[in-house]
């Protein structure tokens, strides 16, 4: 039963990688012919045909992912192609969101892998099936081995480090790191790095979703230990809370923060929190796109085997002011 | 004899088992940790039961009405979301936009109850589909307006001083700082409990959950019973949801989701009954303060943070076990 699933899925596989060969042949010819005479300034009016399907693992309503598909669909919007952008946070249902647009025919994927094990088969069958695969966010070690283009995102040990070494310079002791979403793999790495850098490093285990506790038990862990001189939220809601809190507990601990909105600009103005990492999510969405479709007209590929890095970038009193208005639009 | 009697009508209270639990959980973190009983301590932790705390009074008045409010939850983020983006978008003063929030909440409230009474599903069922649509246009509507999924920058806003005045403020007390919350969750214990034992509407809220066609048989109006019952669930909503969103500045999409089955679970703990008919007001309110110790508590313990959830866990299910054993006993005096 299982076997002749995959002969044919296999067979499927080749039918649909000779189809997308065709069609890139004739989309390679047709555009060969025509652009070059329309100059570069006009490329981007003149409507291309190319459909690029934005995959990841977000979950509906998180700030972060928010500005990465304002990113996708603005880079559609400039690069005249079309842009779809769907999430789901369950890696089963992220890989039937792959095999619909596999389905599609997409000329292009992107794809966030926060579980590549679970997306390994849809993955390659798109691979497979002609369909070139960007990776973004998370999954960056496994992502040449699938067989995608590259991967754009930000290393989060990196990220973590230069957080630690900040709070390091900055002369602190002991740090709190807040892990917003128990078993994810990103924020644990972003502790782990923080804490190769910085030294004397807990963590403490809260719920994005009940901001109010959430408040509550990084207070508790502050009075519960006052030799903690240093707060890393990992979120820019948590950290308006661990702001809140530090006041509360009456402890001395700088905060600092991963991601920006505009309550952490204002609360990095207001010098209540001392810096925020920023992964610039806007360029995981943006970058693919543009990306592919330099990949798909001109057979172009970038990173050169390495990943293309979007962060971290430091946000402080000294670049606030700058960050602060496209933090307000949703692209910072 | 009467010291037994005593005794007896005593353990048949529904907060009793809770009571105790709560005591044991606060016995233990007082003794385990140095910070738990400190006065900071005590504020952070009734802090945290408070928001709780109001929302699970609220949902077992329903519970012991007979039904199920899952929409609970995110109604704490749809009604900060819409008084918020009143006060960014639309530029309208922060008192006006909690009065509008105030009456979609009533609305989605009635809306529940009415469809519960008109069409006999189970509200189980259609709370669910609330829940959902909520959820939904949480996201989809801060999206189209913001661009992004929080709603922020509120603070400089017309009236935001003196609605966080009476909704996120901090009471001095001996040198501590109380969150205003505390105040809130006590007030709105006091008057479910009031309104449970002291009036008739509370006399129609154990009949209607006891038997429905019992307490319409005997001139209960149940479907307005109902109603107001829903209506109560999405208000305290109101209420957290202004708390919350005075307290951050700020509201995020997605807030709130999953709260309801704490709520649920705080009012089960307090004494109530799954299927309706029997609980108190008091007792949801300790089962709240139970979920805010244990929350702090194994904080103040510095335990490994991997094993919190487990902690809890069991936390919990010991103190519903020994409400549910002084109630087996209670009614086998009976």
């Amino acid at each position: 039963m299982s076997d002749r699933r995959t002969g044919r899925r296999r067979r499927a596989g080749v039918v649909a990688a000779v189809l997308a060969g065709a069609l890139a042949l004739t989309g390679c010819g047709s555009g060969s012919s025509s652009k070059p005479e329309a100059g570069g300034a006009t490329v981007a009016a003149s409507p291309s045909s190319l459909h690029f399907a934005v995959i990841t693992h977000g979950t509906a309503g998180d700030a972060f992912w928010s500005v990465v598909k304002n990113g996708a669909q603005a880079a559609g919007e400039k690069l005249g192609v079309s842009v779809d952008y769907r999430s789901d946070g369950d890696p089963g249902a992220q890989a039937k969101l792959i095999d619909n647009a596999i389905a599609q025919h997409v000329d292009g994927l992107v794809v966030s892998m926060a579980n590549p094990d679970a997306l390994r088969t849809s993955i390659q069958n798109a691979v497979h099936a002609g369909i070139p695969v960007i990776t973004i966010n998370s999954g960056e070690q496994r992502s040449a081995e699938f067989g995608a283009l590259t991967h754009v995102g930000q290393d989060e040990g990196i990220a973590g480090e230069q957080a630690g070494t900040r709070f390091k310079q900055a002369g602190r002791t002991k740090l709190l790191c807040v892990i917003h979403e128990a078993g994810n793999i990103g924020l644990n790495q972003r502790c782990d790095g923080a804490k190769r850098t910085f030294g004397n490093t807990t963590t403490v285990q809260v719920d994005i979703s009940n901001p109010t506790d959430a408040q509550a038990r990084i207070r508790g862990a502050l009075e519960a230990d006052p030799q903690i001189d240093a707060v890393l939220a990992l979120n820019s809601q948590i950290a308006a809370g661990a702001v809140a809190a530090a006041k509360a507990a009456n402890s001395k601990a700088q905060v600092a923060t991963f991601d920006l909105n505009t309550d952490v600009v204002n609360a990095i103005k207001a010098g209540d929190l001392v810096f925020a990492v920023d992964q610039q999510p806007y360029l995981q969405g943006y970058l693919p796109i543009l990306f592919l479709q330099l990949y798909k007209e001109n057979a172009n590929t970038v990173g050169g085997g390495k990943p293309v890095l979007t962060g971290p970038a430091f946000v402080d009193k000294a670049n606030v002011d700058t960050v602060a208005t496209y933090a307000a639009r949703g692209t910072r | 004899m009467t010291v037994r009697r005593v005794a007896d009508r005593l353990i048949a209270r529904p907060e009793v088992g809770a009571a105790l639990g709560a005591l044991a959980v606060f016995g233990f973190f007082s003794v385990v940790t140095s910070h738990f009983l400190s006065r900071l301590g005590v504020a952070n932790w009734l802090d945290d039961a408070s928001t709780l705390g109001v929302m699970a009074v609220a949902v077992a008045l329903l519970m012991i009405g007979g039904e199920f409010d899952l929409s609970a939850g995110v109604m704490t983020a749809s009604t900060a979301l819409v008084t918020a983006l009143l006060v960014t978008r639309e530029g309208l003063n922060i008192w006006p936009a909690l009065g509008v929030s105030l009456l979609f909440a009533l609305a989605v409230g009635a809306f529940n109850g009415l469809l519960v009474v008109r069409t006999g599903l189970p509200s189980f069922i259609v709370t669910l589909g609330t829940f959902l649509a909520l959820q939904g246009l949480n996201l989809g509507v801060t999206r189209r307006v913001t661009g992004t999924v929080q709603v922020s920058g509120l603070r400089d806003r017309a009236g935001f001083t003196s609605a966080a005045r009476l909704f996120a403020s901090t009471v001095n007390i001996g040198g501590t700082e109380y969150e205003i919350s505390i105040l809130w969750w006590a007030v709105v214990t006091a008057v479910a409990a009031w309104v449970l034992v002291r009036t008739r509407f509370g006399n129609w809220v154990f009949a209607v959950g006891g038997s429905a066609i019992g307490a319409r048989a005997v001139g209960v109006p149940v479907a307005r019973t109902k109603i107001a019952l829903f209506a109560t669930t999405a208000f305290a909503g109101w209420i957290v949801g202004a708390i919350t969103l005075l307290r951050n500045a700020s509201v995020q999409a997605n807030q709130g989701i999953g709260l309801e089955f704490q709520y649920i679970v705080a009012a089960v703990i307090g004494g109530c009954l799954l299927t309706g008919g029997f609980g108190s007001a008091v007792g949801a309110a300790i089962g709240a303060l139970i979920f805010g110790m244990t929350r702090q508590g194994i904080v103040y313990a510095q335990w490994d943070s991997d094993w919190f959830q487990l902690f809890l866990g069991v936390m919990l299910l010991a103190a519903v076990a020994v409400n549910k054993a002084f109630r087996q006993r209670a009614e086998r005096a009976a």
